[in-house]
């Protein structure tokens, strides 16, 4: 099963909808809850992190037997050093953003953490492609 | 305790919550807080709705005397999501909460 969802800078009154509708969607599956956990927590930060910092791109959740495969990709100014990024307190965010109770350098590095593999390509000035996934187990 | 105002939900003023949590960072709410929970913030962007909506928070508590928009209101409405507003600073909400019996688990 594929849940695609169009996600657009600055969107904050309807950013996170797409995580929001994932995890419903789990839920009819009838996923166990850590595991929905942890895709709700990769699918909402990866979505938060288009409206935070990208142009545009989208969300999809592709959902089979033994995976959930959540893509983020992005047009957008593109991450310059992920190592960087991927560190717990790093991050760009402006300070509107911060405000807001984002921007604290989280994202990634929760990704990360709730992901069981992660891969991020990224080119400088194009945009960002991530691809995380989750094992659904017995 | 809290001497709280309830500025959406008066009528499910008896769900229970089985756990607290207080946080001002969307990251760490939605890595933190668990199922079932009050949510204690000061946060007042529709965001901290989404997120509550997304740990499965029982009630939202704004500290400081802050109150959200009607934009906030009428998602938490929609959503079925009581919210309160204390004039208590996080720590001392959290702190009251905690000397009832309230526990982060």
């Amino acid at each position: 099963m594929q849940l695609k969802f169009h996600v657009q800078r600055n969107d904050f009154s309807r950013a996170g909808q797409a995580a929001a509708r994932i995890k419903k969607t789990l839920q009819l599956a009838g996923i166990k809850p850590a595991i929905i956990r942890k895709a709700i927590i990769v699918a909402y930060e990866a979505e938060l992190n288009i409206v935070i910092h990208a142009y545009h791109g989208t969300i999809t959740a592709n959902i089979s037997t033994g995976q959930i495969e959540i893509l983020a990709q992005d047009e957008g100014p593109g991450i310059v050093d992920i190592d960087l990024a991927m560190q717990e307190g790093y991050s760009t965010a402006p300070p509107h953003i911060r405000k807001m109770g984002f921007g604290a350098g989280m994202g990634l590095p929760n990704i990360k953490k709730s992901s069981d593999s992660l891969e991020i390509y990224s080119a400088v000035g194009r945009g960002t492609l991530l691809r995380a996934t989750i094992v659904i187990g017995d | 305790m809290l001497r709280a105002e309830v500025l959406w939900g008066r009528e499910q003023m008896d769900r229970e919550v089985s756990c607290g949590f207080g946080c001002d960072l969307i990251s760490d709410s939605l890595s933190f807080a668990r199922p079932g929970c009050l949510l204690l913030t000061g946060l007042t962007n529709v965001q901290i709705v989404r997120l509550a909506e997304m740990v499965e928070a029982q009630a939202i508590v704004f500290v400081r005397g802050k109150k959200p928009g009607m934009e906030v209101i009428e998602l938490a409405c929609q959503k079925n999501l009581p919210l309160l507003s204390t004039q208590f600073f996080l720590f001392e909400s959290c702190g009251i909460l905690y000397q009832a019996g309230l526990r982060s688990f």
